[in-house]
């Protein structure tokens, strides 16, 4: 079993009116099964209301199972006493950055998890101090929140969850309210804690660039898995992404337009140096 | 520029009395007030004046933002003179019309005035030099005592320091929301005062809504790290007493005494 498993689950959104009566149940995930590995970064692709932050929310047992069972580090989600064992080992960054820093200055915001969890004082700022560093934010450590970028923020959100010390991460489309510069910057910070802290990243997202450098890409679609696989795979199946309403990467999308056209590229092509290579090998070469 | 609006009116310099413990500051601007309220003769008022002015030359704020303050109290404190000069019996000095200045009135508004002015300068030097976080930690930590009457102290402190952290932002958003509603042709400016309150309902509305929604935004992300009230909760500054502020409270001391000298030797 991975450091996260999900059997038979089954999450309803139930309306009530006034009477407490049921009104309406909105079925956001349907029957899903998934395993995670510790220490893979895991990215959940899906258009909007596909059900994939709320499957996040079931990580951190912010949300319970309505039907079936997730088991994160071997703890049920559903069992009440292990809710703060289970909020510890896996941390949640938001998409709104304003919304979840809580402290006035960025050090203390960082200090808040461990504070929460009855850290001693002194190991509070050990864990400070290497978190900041974590997220190449020592820099702002005295500054207010509310002059930091988008991209900052979040860094400073991530630095935050990781001064719990957690063994995964689960970030709910953290990039959605960012710039092109913040998003970049979030997502190399991600990628590094994931090779050098050896974390496990759950990323919610629904921009396509930054599935790229994870090891397995999950597709959902109306409360369900229906595309599992590395990005490779999952890309080479332009016509069935599109189905699911989601784009695919330009060069990707112009690679499969080719080979559909009769040019000798290969499938699943996710980077730009890899098409002209490619593209230069299907053309014989002769334009170099 | 409304990212730069400071809450409260912290002066950031470097002085004994900005490192000084928040508690002791809360206790000696108490004392101090008390000693106010204590004195009843010149000599009394001399003192708590020498006493104000070392305090203000510590601080190393300049007096015209300690005088500031005195802006907001300027018509109480005309009230409270002019009603103490001319509605207490006594002596009479003179009459203006029917209006008897009694010796007493001139001593009663005089001690007065000084008593609030003195009042107003003292809390401002606490104000100025503690930030709004450490007054609020201060404040937790002073009235710890009463968690055991299940007053919620922690939690008020908390959202005392939350509401500090998201005035900024929703300041920054009435202005956006201003701005908007403005691009469509909202008037805020003209009208008189019930047609410039009517206009402020498009402006809080949407207000409202997004304030609602960032506080179920912030809750859900302070559990998801675990934050589960005052309980079991360490502290990253946890506040500690160090030479200056014994110090502080010795002075304290002896002010006190002095104070309660002069009241009976006059």
């Amino acid at each position: 079993m991975g450091i996260i498993k999900a059997s038979k689950l089954v999450f309803d959104y139930i309306r009530r009116d006034e009477e407490e009566n049921i009104e309406e149940t909105d079925r956001a995930i349907d029957g899903l099964s998934v395993d995670v590995e510790k220490g893979s970064f895991v990215a959940v692709l899906g258009h909007n209301g596909s059900g994939k932050s709320t499957l996040a929310k079931h990580i951190n047992a912010i949300l319970v199972p309505t039907e079936g069972t997730v088991w994160v580090s071997g703890m049920d989600t559903a069992d009440e006493s292990k809710v703060w064992e289970i909020r510890k080992g896996a941390g949640m960054v938001f998409q709104n950055p304003d919304n979840q820093i809580i402290g006035n200055v960025v050090e203390e915001d960082v200090g808040f998890g461990p504070e929460n969890i009855g850290v001693p004082t002194d190991d509070i700022w050990k864990r400070v101090d290497e978190s900041l560093k974590a997220v190449g934010m020592t820099a702002f450590r005295y500054k207010s929140p509310n002059k930091l970028s988008g991209g900052q923020k979040q860094r400073v959100a991530i630095a935050g969850v990781m001064a719990m010390r957690p063994e995964c991460i689960v970030l709910d489309e953290p990039t959605a309210m960012l710039d092109p510069d913040g998003r970049k910057e979030v997502i190399r910070t991600v990628t590094e804690l994931n090779r050098k802290e050896g974390i496990t990243v759950i990323l919610i997202t629904h921009y396509m660039e930054e599935v790229i450098g994870a090891d397995r890409v999950i597709v959902m679609d109306e409360g369900k898995i229906v595309m599992d696989g590395t990005p490779r795979e999952v890309f080479s199946r332009v016509d069935e992404l599109k189905e699911y309403r989601l784009d695919v990467p330009q060069v990707t999308e112009l690679a499969y337009e080719l080979r559909k056209g009769g040019a000798d590229m290969p499938a699943g092509i996710l980077s730009i140096d890899e098409f002209v290579e490619s593209f230069m090998a299907a053309m014989g070469g002769t334009e170099a | 520029m409304l990212r730069e609006i400071t809450i409260g009116q912290y002066y950031p310099v470097d002085s004994v009395l900005h490192r000084m413990d928040p508690r002791t500051k809360l206790f000696g601007t108490m004392v101090y007030i008390v000693s106010l309220f204590l004195a009843d003769n010149v000599w009394c008022y001399l003192a708590a004046a020498v006493f104000l002015a070392a305090v203000i030359r510590l601080s190393h704020v300049p007096l015209s933002f300690m005088v500031r303050g005195l802006k907001a109290i300027l018509f109480l404190l005309l009230i409270s003179v002019s009603f103490n000069l001319f509605l207490t019996e006594g002596e009479e000095l003179f009459r203006i019309w029917f209006l008897r200045v009694t010796r007493e009135g001139v001593r009663m508004a005089g001690f007065m005035a000084v008593r609030l002015i003195f009042l107003v300068v003292g809390s401002s030097v606490m104000t100025l030099t503690t930030t709004p976080n450490q007054l609020t930690d201060g404040l937790e930590k002073s009235l710890g005592f009463l968690k055991k009457v299940r007053v919620p102290v922690h939690e008020m402190a908390m959202i005392m320091s939350i509401a500090l952290r998201f005035i900024p932002i929703l300041v920054e958003e009435t202005d956006k929301i201003m701005k908007a509603q403005m691009a469509r042709g909202a008037d805020f400016e003209s009208g008189g005062l019930v047609q410039k309150a009517k206009s402020m309902v498009p402006l809080l509305v949407p207000l409202f809504i997004s304030a609602f929604r960032r506080a179920t935004d912030l809750a859900m992300a302070m559990e998801a790290r675990c934050y589960h009230g005052g309980e079991g909760r360490t502290r990253m500054k946890p506040l500690r007493y160090a030479g200056r502020d014994y110090a502080a409270y010795l002075t304290y001391a002896a002010y006190m005494g002095v104070m309660l000298a002069l009241r009976t030797v006059f």
